[in-house]
């Protein structure tokens, strides 16, 4: 059944009423029936348009022998749209202080760990040194830490970086529409916030606690950024909570929803996938993704998403990540240290995730090029900003 | 000569290229120097125009180019200007190529922010080029601005579609004072060289030739083209009519009376 969206009706709902926000199994039976034929079809309609049902078959069981053809027609838009490049970024952990009790989380509010909070001083001198090595676009990154990551905080520590990162972005917990605006007008232009999973009792099981037990305003978090002139906004599903092939049909709406509502905004999605934590025992994931499995879906967003940004961090390992370059990827992390102060010290103890692929910025610029891919650091201007 | 004439400087080629998408500069150096453009159009985005270590910036001889800004990624009028002004101070480039593009998809011109920008920098002595939709009324409103050419464009940028918006390209040509860059889309050799034929002063190419397998080898096509179509348009094309005509009539022999 067709039913047609109103301007005013938030994403949470438009996703209740396809259906996409529980019954996942439904869902993944459904794509079981999806045959050759229907994936030639999908494969021969205008490449980079979206359509639900070509999402659908595009992630079905029956695309996977299709994965090479996919590749070769992600890649020719991927050139086409966004050239012979990957553009390079940075994160820096700002703080693991934690409130929140995600359960698959080695930040935990329950866990024993050592905890890190960086003063801006300390924030300033790591920026420093990645500033160093090249990076122009940085993302600062902290767990749910409101108390002490606050918006003055960040607007603080944006202004002093905007001397530096032609691009300052944020990876923090939710805020508010007032909130993001006062961001935007630091000079954050950019915000990914994950809705972790779009099934909601999924969801439910997994934020027993904390301010991120709630579901639907979660979702229409997004909206917020966009309302408040964000330039970038990433979406990303943690990869191994609920079914690949379902998440990426939410994401794919989400995606969707905010590019025909909010114009001016640039829609990123990134592919965290669940690694193990260090921190977190007796972890059962039913989950899981394959290599193949995460290309088939990225591969599947690029068929259906022309222009939108695909984010691969360095939870992935050296090898994927390269092979990954020529499949649709636009922008990847390099070099990065996922403990708060980890760009002076050594020692590990406080990562969020174990980085799978610790080459330098300037390696990783080289690997490019021996794959004809030319790496942009900077891809933003301050000059775009009113600095009054 | 047949030069192109902007803001009353001389250039022998008309075709204008673009620095995005390369896969490095070394190949965008080779890319420009093949196809023989002497405009060369950086996004300030994209560069550190303050930077005399810039790596796109040194692949390009200033000497041998006119480097011509752009403010592409600007959403509205202000940002154009504001971002326009710095790079000015710290470049010493008053040349500008105006884009205001507020959609991050289609990266289409925004006609109102676009008008309202070129006014502002028109007064403020910047020579500005301004990337526009084929629209030959907003043509006619930018020129009376002063700026010094129009740049409409063939079909969405990057989409290597063609020349889409012809109809609406051949009002402009005809209208206008100022030289008409077809800017945008232009995907073929073949295209830039219809672009030509109609009457366009230059073309704009970037996608088409930085995604090239042989991006020098593009480049020299691209170059080639528009030469011939400039070449065809000099030459007064002849009407193209739906019913075939015989080149050696059949009254030929009749005598006048």
């Amino acid at each position: 059944m067709k039913t047609m969206q109103t301007k005013s009706q938030q994403f949470s709902s438009i996703l209740t009423l396809r259906g996409l926000d529980r019954k996942y199994s439904q869902w993944s039976n459904a794509l079981n029936n999806f045959t050759e034929s229907d994936v030639k079809g999908a494969l021969s309609s205008q490449p980079g348009v979206y359509r639900p049902e070509k999402l659908m078959v595009l992630v079905s069981p029956a695309a996977r022998g299709h994965l090479e053809q996919m590749a070769q027609l992600a890649h020719q838009l991927t050139v086409q749209r966004f050239g012979k490049t990957i553009k390079l970024y940075v994160p820096l952990y700002l703080s693991n202080y934690c409130s929140s009790s995600c359960r698959y989380c080695g930040f935990n509010v329950d866990n024993k760990i050592e905890r890190k909070r960086l003063t801006i001083e300390e924030a300033l001198e790591q920026a420093d040194i990645i500033a160093n090595e090249g990076f122009r676009d940085i993302l600062l990154v902290s767990s749910e830490d409101r108390n002490y990551i606050t918006v003055e905080y960040l607007c603080e520590l944006s202004k002093q970086l905007r001397k530096k990162f032609s691009c300052v972005s944020i990876e923090v917990y939710q805020m508010t529409a007032a909130e993001y605006s006062e961001l935007f007008a630091a000079g954050i232009e950019g915000v990914t916030l994950y809705q972790e999973t779009y099934d909601r009792d999924v969801y439910k099981y997994y934020h027993p606690a904390g301010l991120k037990t709630d579901y639907g305003q979660r979702l229409n978090v997004a909206d917020d950024m966009a309302a408040a002139g964000m330039r970038e906004i990433g979406l990303g599903a943690l990869l191994g909570l609920a079914d690949w092939r379902v998440e990426t049909l939410a994401l794919g709406e989400h995606a969707h929803y905010l590019m025909k509502r909010y114009w001016q905004s640039h829609i990123s999605i990134s592919f965290p996938r669940i690694r193990p934590a260090s921190h977190v025992d007796g972890q059962q994931f039913e989950h899981l993704l394959s290599d193949k499995d995460m290309v088939q879906m990225m591969l599947a967003l690029r068929l259906c998403f022309a222009d939108v940004g695909l984010v691969l961090s360095t939870r992935e390992p050296a090898s994927l990540r390269d092979n990954m370059v020529s499949l649709g990827i636009t922008r990847m992390s390099a070099g990065s240290k996922t403990s708060p102060g980890g760009y002076c010290k050594t020692e590990h103890a406080l990562e969020q995730f174990d980085v799978n692929d610790s080459r330098s910025a300037s390696q990783i610029a080289e690997m490019l090029r021996e794959r004809g891919l030319d790496a942009v650091w900077k891809d933003w201007d301050c000059g775009f900003i009113d600095n009054k | 000569m047949d030069n192109l004439v902007i803001a009353g400087r001389e250039f022998n080629s008309r075709l204008l290229v673009g620095t995005g998408k390369f896969a490095s500069s070394k190949v965008m150096a080779d890319a420009i120097e093949a196809c023989g453009s002497e405009i060369v159009t950086v996004a300030l985005r994209r560069v550190d125009i303050e930077n005399e270590n810039d790596d796109m910036l040194l692949a390009i001889d200033r000497d041998k180019y006119l480097l011509l800004p752009n403010t592409s990624g600007a959403r509205d009028a202000d940002e154009a200007v504001r971002l326009a002004k710095l790079a000015r101070a710290a470049s010493s480039i008053n040349w500008l190529k105006l884009e205001v593009t507020p959609d991050p998809y289609y990266l289409l011109p925004d006609p109102v922010e676009t008008l309202k920008a070129a006014e502002a920098l028109v007064k403020d002595d910047f020579i500005v080029l301004p990337y526009i939709n084929a629209d030959p009324v907003l043509a006619k409103r930018l020129e009376d601005a002063g700026t010094a050419t129009v740049m409409p464009l063939a079909s969405p940028i990057g989409s290597n579609q063609g020349m889409r918006t012809r109809a609406a390209i051949e009002i402009i040509i005809e209208q206008a004072n100022v030289p008409v860059v077809v800017d945008a889309g232009l995907g073929l050799p073949s295209h830039a060289a219809e672009a030509m034929e109609i009457g366009a002063d230059a073309v704009l190419v970037n996608t088409a030739i930085a995604t090239a397998a042989d991006p020098c080898a593009m480049a020299r096509a691209f170059k080639l083209c528009v030469k011939a179509g400039r070449t065809a348009y000099n030459s007064g094309p002849a009407v193209a009519q739906r019913k075939a005509t015989a080149s050696s009539p059949l009254t030929g022999f009749l005598r006048d009376e």
